[in-house]
């Protein structure tokens, strides 16, 4: 039942060769053995079975309306920084190790009311802080493809799960590459939409102006089936955008005739020679299809890098100041005074990583540094921005590599921040001018998946879903499972 | 530029961080990292660019004035760490 | 001053107005904004800084903000921008506070202060801002602690800021009534300064005559009556010059005003000096209104106190004493403009006004919203006098009648008790010739040059015609009457 797509699960489901709870309790078992490679925090197998039974109620009970929800029995996985009700709801922090959430996130809700069933809570770098899930409270994630190495981060526990089976598609948040990067480690894709795109309301914040939720699953039809239901305007979020959703999976079919598809220099910079023999890989493929190829120059992309890790660490330090041991998360046994409360909470609860960042975000913002940082790195956003829409001017999609290179080993990098912080070389731009990118797995080497990053102009995820799942039309990337899953 | 271990404590002041004295150095060497690594956007010519805090140029909607949270106290005290009689307490504030 | 010129210091005194906005919901959650309520019951997720959550801007506090800054004749920031202002504070949730930092809603500006001297004196504002107010600490409650109630937070504020351009207690004072004066008038605010709807803060410095520098200042905060701000503000004054002259320096400080001890204290929570580290608030976007917007909130704006003080004393002949009085409230303007249309006598209704229904208004301990008797009901009766139909004695009693409900039609009321005045002098002049000839020895003073004994005789009219001759009449057919009887 794993081994089937969303699609094809719900088929099954409308035709009764099995019940949601079947599927969900099939779901639960491989949770049990899929243990190993830390990919949940937190299971929630009764609820998963109450939303099944639920599921099989609305189908079978004659007299009722046929089950038309989108996902009506679909288990997936929430990352833990998605407030869900009365489950906790981490964050990969001690901080909020204690934090039952007394609301759910909009795109907990829309799931929920799609009819899809939670299986749990991934695990996440801490505050969504890192690219290879070292950076957990509750520990490092494991690829499912070779255990020794990362699944990528931060949504590295969403990205292994589905990679894995564990669920059929799971949520993801990305700032600065989170599920486009786990999704090219395993292999699977994701889809990071325009800013605004999908509610942020009870998605813990990391960097308010860049944090984007997005869908983690096998295929761009199933992201497509996923995203379909997570977009949308929320009158909770001021920054969500008004605008109707198009039908995403009703586009994946569209022709890709004509379509013109950007190839960029500046993003070919120091790929390993696998990553850049599976880009002019799928270039063949596109132009098989009838895609033009033409070259387009995005001059600012390299400031990209500087620019964040000034604007996400400001955003993030302010962000998280609510942390502070007085009305919800961790607080440090018997503080002396006021200020002993505040601070020993926040060095005991924070971990390494989430306290650099706050510490050069309050350096970025402090009197006498705030124009030379914070304020040249937001002009320097703008320019990155201004260079996408010319170049959305010359073509319809930009297609580049998601990561330098496939997964790295586990410990390889921790001590080195600034190795970490190039993982998201060429997924960081996006972020920063807030138009939709996508992940798509391409040709694997030496066993690792590779993935290729699609970037479309605002609003236009159709055609970066269509243009991939025009790819996995004529490729079998996408399914192939992790050696993990071999029985 | 680099930073001293005087701006460094004062910006852990400021983010009610603690730093141990002995770890104060590689604090100070990481962050440098860091500004070594962001110096590079200093090169670029911003003369007269606007700034850009979020990526929509859109402008905010507004929310009619109704009261439409109930009381959740009970519920939100549950999972403070310190609630009595109502209140969140804290070690005493002397103003 | 003079005590000041002679002392050779002056003093500059700025002052920042938080004035809290009478709307039904919070700036920035559906949280209801009511005063008194169980601590804590009225502190949303929003307001409590939850993870997840995030701020949308209410509508209300726009038209409120701009009808201020037309009433003080400000440029209208068109576009406003909210901000993050970031420092630790157990009653500031977020560890920020949203704010309006480099594009507040109001711009510059000034007001007309006019003072007990009878000088009027402008006033020239810096800006207003729109923000959210924080908790409150309460350290009564534990032995030991503090509780924090986070009722207040959320709630929104217009900060007035004033330049530093006042020179004394009193004149500070005066601006400050000036200003809750139009935030009353406008709506903006129920100004009740003991539930802390106003709270002042005073940027107070002194330095020698002469001396083009601005003297150190020192801020003292959350002073939340007009007396309390007086003495805050002269003790601080001489506290500056004593320290001053004694050869020390003054600390640039926060202080509290301690009404118990009459003086002002160094906040100590607040010494060390913070770097606030203002940027853009990325969950909320600029708020952009047009010239529509603002011609509307203009149309909708009362005529302000100044030009209705102005207006009264032109067009309604009163004195400066009672058209300051009459226009100093908005519902006491109205009341009186009503009660002077309905008498078609403006004067007579300001004495009225006045004198019996402020006087009965202050003796039952109720607000002119509260009269028992409506501008219309007293306009009539004051139209009755006017006209010669009653007495004012008679008056006096019908005014006692309706307040206790005995009458609620003036006429109705004048003719079911025969109290319409005696003025015909067929029935007039047999009562006035029998009292004559009753006392004839005070007729022979009269005429013999006593003629103050006048009032003797009319006052026996009235008095034989139960006061409901007309008083003008009777007097003028007595003095007839005695200058003529033979000797």
């Amino acid at each position: 039942m794993h081994k089937l797509s969303i699609a094809e699960q719900r088929q099954c489901l409308q035709r009764g060769d099995f019940s949601a709870l079947e599927l969900t309790q099939h779901y639960l078992a491989r949770l049990e053995t899929g243990g190993a490679l830390n990919a949940f925090i937190t299971t929630t197998p009764e609820l998963a079975i109450s939303q099944a039974k639920r599921v099989d109620a609305a189908r079978i009970n004659p007299g009722r309306a046929p089950d038309t929800t989108p996902l009506g029995g679909i288990p997936i996985a929430h990352k833990d920084i998605f407030c869900t009700e009365g489950i906790r709801t981490s964050a990969g922090s001690r901080m909020l190790d204690n934090f039952i959430a007394p609301y759910n996130a909009t795109v907990v809700d829309k799931l929920n009311d799609a009819g899809a069933i939670t299986l749990g809570k991934t695990n996440m770098d801490e505050f969504a802080m890192g690219s290879s899930n070292e950076n957990s409270y509750y520990g490092a994630v494991k690829n499912p493809w070779d255990p020794a190495r990362v699944p990528g981060g931060s949504s590295g526990g969403s990205a292994a799960a589905v990679a894995a089976r564990l669920c059929a598609a799971s949520t993801g948040t990305d700032t600065g590459g989170s599920i486009r990067q786990p999704a090219a480690f395993c292999g699977i894709t994701g889809i990071k939409p325009t800013y605004g795109r999908v509610s942020r309301w009870g998605m813990i914040a990391y960097a308010s102006s860049l944090d984007q939720g997005g869908p983690l699953a096998r295929s761009a039809e199933d992201a497509a089936l996923m995203l379909s239901v997570m977009a949308g305007y929320d009158p909770r979020d001021s920054t969500s955008i008004d605008t109707a959703v198009p039908d995403y999976r009703g586009a994946l079919n569209n022709s890709i005739k004509g379509l013109k598809i950007g190839l960029c220099s500046q993003y070919m910079e120091n790929i390993d020679i696998a990553t850049e023999r599976s880009l002019f890989e799928a270039v063949k493929v596109f132009e098989s299809l009838g895609a033009i190829i033409s070259d387009v120059e995005l001059s600012n992309t390299r400031h990209a890098i500087p620019a964040y890790y000034v604007i996400a660490p400001a955003e993030c330090s302010a962000n998280l100041s609510r942390y502070d041991g007085v009305r919800f998360g961790y607080r440090c046994e018997a503080p002396a005074d006021l200020k002993d409360l505040y601070k020993r909470s926040r060095t005991e609860a924070f971990g390494k990583e989430v306290k650099q960042r706050i510490l050069v975000g309050s350096f970025a913002l402090s009197a006498g540094y705030y124009d030379a940082y914070y304020r040249k790195a937001q002009q320097v956003r703008r320019l990155i921005k201004q260079g996408f829409i010319a170049a959305f001017q010359q073509v319809d999609v930009l297609l580049t590599p998601t990561t330098p290179g496939p997964a790295f080993k586990l410990g390889e990098k921790t001590n080195d921040p600034i190795a970490m912080y190039l993982q998201d070389v060429y997924t960081i731009a996006s972020n920063l001018a807030g138009i939709p990118a996508l992940s798509f797995p391409s040709n694997p080497h030496g066993g690792l998946p590779t993935g290729l990053q699609l970037m479309g102009n605002y609003l236009d995820e159709a055609t970066l879903l269509n243009v991939a799942h025009q790819f996995q039309q004529q490729t079998s990337w996408h399914k192939l499972s992790p050696a993990w899953e071999a029985p | 530029m680099k930073v001293s271990k005087e701006v460094v404590e004062q910006v852990a002041e400021l983010s009610q961080l603690n730093i141990p004295e002995n770890e104060i150095n590689d604090v100070i060497e990481s962050l440098n990292q860091v500004l070594a690594l962001v110096e590079e956007m200093q090169s670029v010519d911003t003369t007269d660019v606007p700034v850009m805090a979020n990526p929509l140029d859109a402008t905010q909607t507004l929310r009619a004035d109704k009261v439409t949270e109930p009381d959740q106290r009970g519920r939100f005290q549950e999972i403070a760490p310190d609630a009595r009689d109502g209140l969140y307490v804290v070690p005493r504030v002397v103003e | 001053m003079t005590e000041q010129a002679e002392s050779g210091w002056e003093t500059v005194i700025g002052l920042e107005i938080h004035v809290q906005l009478n709307t039904r919901s919070k700036i920035f959650s559906g949280a209801s904004t009511q005063f008194g309520a169980e601590p804590n019951s009225q502190a949303c997720a929003i307001d409590l800084g939850m993870p997840g959550v995030l701020p949308v801007v209410n509508a209300a506090v726009f038209p409120k903000a701009v009808a201020f800054g037309l009433g003080v004749g400000a440029e209208i920031g068109m576009t406003s921008v909210f901000d993050r202002k970031n420092y630790f504070y157990p009653d500031l949730p977020k560890g920020y506070q949203i704010t309006q930092m480099d594009y507040p809603i109001v711009r510059g500006g000034k007001v007309d202060v006019l003072l007990p001297s009878g000088i009027t004196k402008t006033v020239r504002l810096t800006r207003a801002h729109l923000e959210e107010d924080a908790g409150k600490s309460l350290h009564e409650e534990f032995q030991g602690a503090t509780g924090i109630d986070l009722n207040r937070a959320g709630t929104p504020l217009l900060e007035i800021v004033s330049e530093p351009e006042m020179s004394s207690a009193v004149e500070a004072v005066a601006y400050a009534r000036t200003i809750h004066q139009l935030v009353t008038y406008l709506d903006v605010s129920d100004g009740d300064m003991s539930q802390g709807s106003f709270r002042c803060d005073a940027n107070v410095s002194v330095r020698r005559i002469g001396t083009p520098d601005l003297g150190t200042r020192t801020e003292t905060k959350n002073v939340n009556s007009f007396r309390f701000l007086e003495r805050a503000i002269d003790f601080e004054v001489a506290r500056q010059i004593q320290i001053l002259e004694g050869g020390g320096r003054i600390i640039q400080e926060t202080r509290l005003y301690d009404p118990d001890k009459d003086e002002t204290r160094p906040m100590r929570s607040k010494e060390t000096a913070t770097d606030y580290r203002y940027f853009p608030e990325p969950d909320l976007l600029p708020v952009v209104i047009n010239e529509k917007f603002v011609a509307d909130v203009r149309a909708t704006m009362p005529e302000l106190p100044a030009a209705r003080r102005q207006r009264f004393e032109s067009q309604f002949k009163l004195s400066n004493d009672d058209a300051t009085f009459l226009s100093s409230s908005l519902p006491l303007a109205k009341y009186f403009e009503q009660a002077g249309q309905t008498a078609e006598d403006f004067r007579l209704a300001a004495n009225w006004v006045r004198v019996e229904l402020l006087g009965m208004l202050n003796k039952q301990g109720l607000d002119i919203g509260e009269s028992l008797i409506s501008a219309t009901q007293l306009g009539e009766l004051l139209r009755r006098i006017k006209d010669g139909t009653i007495s004012g004695k008679i008056g006096k009693s019908i005014f006692d009648a309706l307040w206790a409900g005995d009458a609620t039609s003036v006429d109705e009321y004048i003719e079911s008790h025969g109290l319409r005045q005696v003025s015909d002098s067929d029935t007039l002049t047999p009562i006035i010739e029998k009292i004559i000839n009753d006392n004839t020895q005070q007729a022979e003073q009269y005429r013999s040059g006593k003629t103050k004994l006048l009032g003797f005789f009319v006052g026996q009219v009235m008095k034989e015609t139960g006061g409901k001759a007309n008083p003008q009449q009777v007097n003028d057919l007595v003095k007839t009457a005695l200058d003529q009887a033979p000797p």
